[in-house]
Order: structure tokens, then C-alpha cells, then sequence
């Protein structure tokens, strides 16, 4: 956190509603989101209690576990599950793109991806765990299962995977979303509750979001006086009805919650880069979904040595480039890189757009600008600067006194003797320019698979489903 | 009577358990808590009392699975702990043999306890032991918190290993970081009461290892699966928040003669104490709320209202107050970045920093 979240807190606090901290939307929202509230037994790794769901929010589907320790109940609501989530993932799948690739055969993508949408960080937990406790189950064999069940565990394990990679939007948490684009009066640990962030945003502070009677937790753990005195009675008595009615009601607030919440997000013009993230997330669900055509196994339970590294560097490149493309979409994000001297902005007033160096065949145009600024810059002479007005522009430092900063252009305007049209602001605009720049950083180079080194324990063991990962009990 | 007896009053003493004196060396700066603690006051019906009861209950439902778990782990004699003790520790298969401490009255177990380790240390024949329900004690802040460790397991080459279970399962050889982290603060204590008990009996503290062994189920199932956990970290927190613990006799000089934190329960056990005459009584002491509290302390909730009213950044988390470096309330934070209030010595860095940040959020906000 920054200090100008801070301060937004602060002034959160005092104006009793909570402040904006970006101009605009840094993540995808899909047209057709599939909102997911999960419930877990508590006391229990993955067992299902419930779950409501649906991409429309005048009709949520509610599932139910009637008897929670019934193993057979709770394979029939990952398939009943799987009856509501696959079809809509399916639903994708038919319309695709050819992309063409340099040193590559082309693939198809497809032109739109689904998009999960639960309440909070410890759902995505959960669907990655159920995930897990359901994608090496199997058709066939002693213990056999609806054949959804173990493609659904690859599914949710997909979902929750990705949902780690900084930028991608495919299983987003609403807390998360929300906290990134306003900041509430109370912490960051508060803000996970949802109908408390919610407050904050909407209406202004209020006790009843902590009180389970008026707000029931968003999951996936339920309030432990409703397990005592509503659920446990109603197990007891084996109410399937009244289960059902029960869960039903400390779901219904938090299905609101997140409609609402979608509008919140959708109130906010999307960010410039926000479709180059989310064509990204489309070819990741694309190659899964080949992968899985392909006949290839479940996900192995760890990661080998090297493909722990290539998804470790995947994922430091992926924050990287996020960090950089919120900064350049939103003027208030990149604020915090002014308030750190990393970045400048201002007024042109003065321009010498045809200032060149070298003589003769190595003479070069080298436009020069000169912003005044308020801004506390910290940079050195000749740091390469990048500039969210123009964005495939290179540009360096050439001095910075007394407020004035002289900028020379390097890169983006034009191979001819004066610069391209446009290519340099004119006197009087305000531009930005940051040292943060969204460069290629190529991958690490590791070895394959079968060449680990004795060090990383060497070659992984090729992963094969076998029977005691399906009859693995889930109890 | 002695005075942290008085600040509790004729209400029965609550005793502290591991996870409690943990979560002191969390946050002990808190004044308030240590007196509380110190005097054996019971927080939780302290805070109800007062209108602001703990956020943290736990479902039947895991109160059930936990103790189904440990049941298993320990039926038969801790059969089950000792197939699994065997692979970790290479205990010796012949020579184990079992004590339940708790077949004595509780009133002796803790001096049946000393006993019976102060024996085995003592033993030529290293003989391997498991311990269930031994009492330890520990002195905090001048004053002796008993103990229950899950099970002491006693083995070959004379160490000692602090068990301790769990119901939160690990996945595939990893579990919920937070939960674990718990677990270890939380046998670091145990550790560290064991260590002060064998040094007490004139033993080598470093008897007691500090690898704990955490027994957790596996993957989606009930089997159980050790791990060896190590400690000394949790423990160096530990033994240096305590040393730094402000003297209880210091705490409670400071305060007014008569302040006590009495209930003063009724025939039926119900508080008959005026709250606002109690929670009076409570601001008379200094606590240090931080967000974590709402996770650890029964009294969060009282202590997070008296932040609001005061308005200080301790609201919003340790961060956002590292942060404003030295400026505690909101006011003077936001008075500070408006400018309509000058900077006192030490202030002028956050306050230029405040200011520009405040003329960027305008000017990108216009």
C-alpha cells in the first residue's frame, strides 16, 4: 500500500465513505459472469455445504449438501456442480480466432472466456481445494463417479491456478476488485469481509455488516452460531428442507452483494490495457481447453522442479507488466509513482522538435521538450522514460532543475528529418513521463524436464493417475 | 489480597492457555491486555458484559472434528501417534510406553508432571515414553499460567518433543500458512514451559527439542500425517516479548487504588456490574489496538470503538500507521496533508509527503 492509499483512507475514515484510489477499471468484466458463492462445512478441508450460482441474478441456482458427511451426497453436488459450470464453460468454446504466431503454428482462440466471480480470497481457496479433492476421481473403478465430476476438478483447479496470475481475470474475488479500486475507512483484514466493504462504498460505514444475523459471512465458512442453533438441529432431525431453506437464507444477502458489486465495477470506464490482459486469459482457457480435448492428465498434485520456476518467472513478468499497465491506464496510479519521484507530470512549455545530434550520416532527431512540473523528481540524467500519452514512445532524461524537466524524444517519431505529426507535444499540453517501462523481459532460460539437475531432485516422475488417487477418501 | 486479585475481583479467575500467552507476545505493548491476562480476568465475559462480545466462535461441527481427530490420534494408548512417532523420530519400538498424566486428580498434575519428567531426565535407561495430558506451567509476567500441551513424547538419545494436533488438513504436503504459523507460536510456548521446567529441576533445557511435531489429517481424509516443525524462531519472538513485557508490579502502580475490573457476579454467576461503570474502569488502562487483535483478543471490539472515538490511524492497520510514521490521529494526518496545520519537529518529511500526496489525488480526482 502506498501512501496515497493511506491518505485515501484516512480520508475514507473521515468522510465516513470510502474513496476512490483509480479512474478506472483494471479488470475484465465479462457481459455474462458466473457468479459462485461457495459454503464449506466447517472444521472440514473441502467438504461442500453449498453453493449458490448463475450469471443472471434474478435466477440463482442453489446447491445443497442435505447430509455433509454423506460421501455419496457430496459426489452428487460436485456433479450437479459440474451440470451448471461446464455448460457454461462449454459455451465458449465455440467461437474462436486464428491467431498466427511468429515461429509457431498458428492456434485458435476463442473470442470470449468465462468469467467466475466469488466473494472473496478464501473462496478462491476453496474452489482450488475442491478442485483438487475431485479431479482424480474416476468414471470407472470401485469407487466410480459421474464422469463430470473429475473434468469439473480440472476445471476449478484451472480456475483457481490462474486466478493467482497477477492481471488475469478469469476467477476473480469481489474484496479483491473492489479494495483495488476504492479505499474503505477501516484495514485491509476488514475489507475481506464483503458486506463491510460494500458498506463503505456505498452507503457509508455500518456495525450490521459484522453481525452474522444481518449480514451472514460471504463463505466459505459459515457463522458458527448458525452451524449451532439452525444447522446442526436441522442435520440432526435430517430436514433436507429445512437445510436447504436455512442455507438458502445466509446466501441470498451475499448474492445481492455481489450483483451489486458488478454494477460498481461496471460503473467504471475500462482501463486501456485491461483487453490486452483479458485476450491473454482468452489464450490461457483456449490452450487448457485443447489441453483437455487432448486427452492429457489431470494436473499432478506438485509442481516439478522446472515448472515450478517457468510459472514462478511467468508470474513475476505477468505482475511486472500489470504494475506498469495500471500505471500508464490510470493517471491515479500513477500518481503513487509521482509521489516516489519515479514519475513526472506537467506542462510543455517550451519544444525544440527538430533539435538533432551527430553530423553527417549519424545525425539524429533527438526532439527535446521541457515540462515544468510541481512534482518531486528523482531521476537521473539519461534514464529512459516511457510516457502514457504515447505510448510507443522512448524518450531520456536530460536534466531536471528548479521544477523544469528537459526530455529528449528517442524513439516514435518518425525517420524523417522532422518529426511525424503529433509526435511531439506542443506547448501548452500536459504530458507524463515515468522510468517505468513495460519492456520485454524475455523468459529465463531453464532446462526441460527430463534435464533437472540432481539439485532440483532430478527428472520429475511423469505423473499417471492412479486407482488410490481415485478412491483417495473425502471424508 | 494483591492487587491484579483486586482488579478482578470476586469473579473466579480465568486461566491462560497457549494460544492466549501467543497472542500476548503478539501485540505486547497492550497494557490493557497484560493487566486483564495477569489478573486471570475472563475477557470473553468481560467484552459481552460490556456490549462488545468477541467476533470468534467456533462451529460444533469443528469442535466435533477436532476432537474425533485427537481421539484417533490417541486411541489405544496414542497407538496411532506412535506409528507415526516411530517413522519421524526413529523411536525405539520396544521400549515405548504410555502415561496419562490426567488418571490424577487435575489439582496434582502439574506436580505429578514434574515429577514424572524430572524421572525421566533423570533415567540411565532413556526409556521411550508418551505423555498425555501433562500440565505445565509457565510464569508470565510474574505469575504462573498452566499449561496443556497435546502430548509429550519422551525417546531415545534423552529429548524431548512437544506433540501437537491439529484438524486442519495438510493438502498434498502443504497446509493453510496461517494455520500453521498458529500452531507453532503456539507449541513454541509449550517448548519454552518445558525448557523452564527442566532448567528449574537443574536439566539441560536443550532436552526439549525445537522441532514440535505438528499431527494433522491428510489430503481429504481423517488418517493422520507428522510433520516436524521447527520453532526456534516462534521461540526467540517469544522469550524476547516476554523478557520486554512491562512489568505487571509496573503496570499496576500506576494505577488508581480502587480500579477494579470485578463483574461482581451474581448468585446465578450473571455480571451485575454497571458496563458503563466497567468499561470507565477499562479506559483507565492503555491498550494498543491493531486489526490483528480482531483475530486474537476477546476484547477487540471494545478497543476498536475507543479507536474510532479518538479517530487514531491505529484503525486502519500497522501499515497505514508505519506509514504516517509518528502522526497518530486521523485529524492531524489530515491536517497535516491540507495544510492547515503546521508540522510539529520530527513531522515535516511525512507532512511534505502528505501534502503532495494530497495535490495529486486533487489534481488526478478533478
Amino acid at each position: 500500500m502506498s501512501l496515497l492509499t493511506s491518505l485515501a483512507r484516512l480520508r475514507a475514515l473521515d468522510e465516513r465513505i470510502a474513496q476512490p484510489i483509480a479512474t478506472v477499471r483494471h479488470c475484465h468484466l465479462s457481459e455474462r459472469p458466473m457468479v459462485l458463492i461457495p459454503l464449506r462445512m466447517s472444521g472440514e478441508a473441502a467438504a461442500p455445504l453449498a453453493a449458490m450460482l448463475g450469471t443472471r441474478r434474478e435466477d440463482p441456482r442453489l446447491l445443497v449438501v442435505t447430509q455433509p458427511r454423506n460421501r455419496d451426497l457430496r459426489f452428487a453436488w460436485a456433479a450437479d456442480l459440474a451440470a451448471e459450470l461446464l455448460p457454461y464453460i462449454d459455451g465458449f468454446l465455440a467461437g474462436t480466432e486464428t491467431v498466427e504466431r511468429k515461429n509457431a503454428d498458428p492456434y485458435e482462440r476463442v473470442l470470449d472466456a468465462p468469467q467466475l466471480l466469488v466473494p472473496n480470497q478464501t473462496g478462491i481457496a476453496f474452489i482450488r481445494l475442491l478442485g483438487r479433492s475431485t479431479r482424480f476421481r474416476r468414471a470407472d473403478g470401485p469407487y466410480p463417479v459421474p464422469e463430470t465430476v473429475p473434468l469439473l476438478g480440472r476445471w476449478l483447479t484451472y480456475f483457481g491456478e490462474r486466478a493467482a496470475y497477477p492481471g488475469s481475470s478469469l476467477m476473480a474475488a469481489a474484496t479483491e476488485e473492489l479494495g483495488r479500486h476504492w479505499a474503505s475507512g477501516q484495514s485491509g483484514l476488514e475489507d475481506a469481509n464483503l458486506a463491510a466493504l460494500m458498506a463503505w462504498i456505498t452507503t457509508g460505514p455500518s456495525d450490521d455488516a459484522e453481525d452474522p444475523l444481518v449480514w451472514p459471512p460471504a463463505g466459505p465458512a459459515t457463522d458458527p452460531g448458525f452451524d449451532a442453533e439452525v444447522l446442526a438441529p436441522a442435520i440432526e432431525a435430517g430436514a433436507a428442507e429445512r437445510i436447504t431453506e436455512a442455507l438458502r437464507g445466509q446466501l441470498e444477502p451475499t448474492w445481492r452483494l455481489m450483483w451489486q458489486a458488478v454494477d460498481l465495477l461496471r460503473g467504471l470506464p475500462e482501463g486501456a490495457s485491461v483487453a490486452q490482459r483479458w485476450e491473454q486469459d482468452r489464450g490461457s482457457f483456449s490452450a487448457m481447453a485443447a489441453h483437455i480435448a487432448e486427452g492429457a492428465p489431470p494436473q499432478a498434485r506438485r509442481d516439478g522442479a522446472v515448472a515450478a520456476a517457468s510459472r514462478l518467472a511467468r508470474m513475476e513478468r505477468a505482475q511486472a507488466a500489470y504494475e506498469v499497465q495500471r500505471a500508464y491506464d490510470d493517471p491515479l496510479v500513477m500518481a503513487e509513482y509521482r509521489l516516489t519521484g519515479e514519475a513526472f507530470a506537467g506542462e510543455v512549455v517550451e519544444t525544440e522538435p527538430e533539435h538533432s545530434e551527430g553530423e553527417g550520416r549519424s545525425r539524429k532527431l533527438r526532439p527535446l521538450v521541457v515540462v515544468k512540473t510541481d512534482d518531486p523528481v528523482r531521476l537521473a540524467p539519461g534514464t529512459a522514460l516511457g510516457t502514457p500519452q504515447r505510448r510507443g514512445q522512448g524518450a531520456q532524461l536530460v536534466e531536471a532543475r528548479d521544477g523544469l524537466v528537459t526530455v529528449k524524444i528517442t524513439k516514435g517519431m518518425g525517420r524523417g528529418k522532422t518529426p511525424a505529426p503529433g509526435s511531439v507535444p506542443e506547448v501548452g499540453e500536459r504530458v507524463c513521463y515515468t522510468s517505468l517501462t513495460d519492456d520485454f523481459q524475455g523468459s529465463p532460460a531453464l532446462p526441460e524436464a527430463e534435464a533437472t539437475p540432481w539439485t532440483h531432485g532430478g527428472p520429475p516422475r511423469e505423473y499417471t493417475p492412479s486407482d488410490e488417487d481415485a478412491l483417495e477418501e473425502w471424508s | 489480597m494483591n492487587r491484579l486479585d483486586a482488579l478482578r475481583g470476586t469473579t473466579p479467575p480465568k486461566p491462560h492457555d497457549a494460544r492466549a500467552i501467543a497472542a500476548l507476545a503478539a501485540n505486547p505493548g497492550c497494557a490493557r491486555r497484560a493487566l486483564l491476562d495477569g489478573a486471570g480476568i475472563d475477557k470473553d465475559a468481560t467484552a459481552r458484559h460490556l456490549g462488545f462480545p468477541a467476533p470468534f466462535g467456533q462451529s460444533p461441527f469443528a469442535i466435533t472434528r477436532g476432537n474425533a481427530f485427537e481421539a484417533l490420534v490417541k486411541a489405544d494408548g496414542c497407538a496411532e501417534l506412535l506409528r507415526m512417532l516411530r517413522e519421524l523420530l526413529e523411536l525405539p519400538v520396544a521400549e515405548v510406553a504410555y502415561h496419562d498424566v490426567e488418571n490424577v486428580g487435575a489439582h496434582l498434575r502439574h506436580a505429578h508432571t514434574r515429577a514424572l519428567f524430572d524421572r525421566a531426565a533423570r533415567d540411565e535407561h532413556d526409556s521411550g515414553t508418551i505423555y498425555d495430558h501433562p500440565l505445565l506451567g509457565l510464569e508470565i509476567a510474574g505469575h504462573i499460567a498452566y499449561l496443556e500441551p497435546d502430548v509429550v513424547a519422551f525417546q531415545l538419545g534423552g529429548r524431548f518433543h512437544i506433540v501437537e494436533i491439529k484438524s486442519f488438513a495438510v493438502v498434498d504436503g502443504q497446509a493453510d500458512p496461517a494455520a500453521v504459523a498458529g500452531a507453532a507460536r503456539q507449541a513454541a510456548v509449550y517448548v519454552l514451559a518445558l525448557r523452564r521446567m527442566l532448567r528449574e529441576l537443574g536439566h539441560d533445557p536443550l532436552r526439549v527439542a525445537h522441532d514440535v511435531v505438528l499431527v494433522c489429517p491428510e489430503n481429504f481424509a481423517n488418517r493422520p500425517v507428522a510433520t516436524l516443525v521447527d520453532v526456534r524462531r516462534q521461540l526467540a519472538v517469544l522469550e524476547r516479548q516476554l523478557s520486554r513485557m512491562t512489568g505487571l508490579d509496573r503496570l499496576v502502580e500506576g494505577l488508581p487504588e480502587e480500579l477494579t475490573f470485578d463483574l461482581l457476579p451474581g448468585e446465578d454467576g450473571l455480571p451485575t456490574r454497571p458496563a458503563a461503570e466497567l468499561a470507565d474502569a477499562l479506559r483507565r488502562t492503555t491498550a494498543r489496538y491493531a486489526p490483528d487483535c480482531l483475530s486474537t483478543c476477546d476484547l477487540c471490539f471494545f478497543c476498536r470503538d475507543e479507536a474510532r472515538q479518538e479517530g487514531a490511524c491505529d484503525l486502519l492497520g500497522r501499515q497505514v500507521r508505519d506509514e504516517l510514521g509518528g502522526v497518530a490521529s486521523v485529524e492531524e494526518a489530515l491536517g497535516l496533508a491540507d495544510g492547515t496545520r503546521a508540522p510539529a519537529e520530527g513531522q515535516e518529511e511525512i507532512a511534505r509527503l502528505l501534502r503532495n500526496a494530497e495535490r495529486l489525488r486533487r489534481e488526478c480526482l478533478a
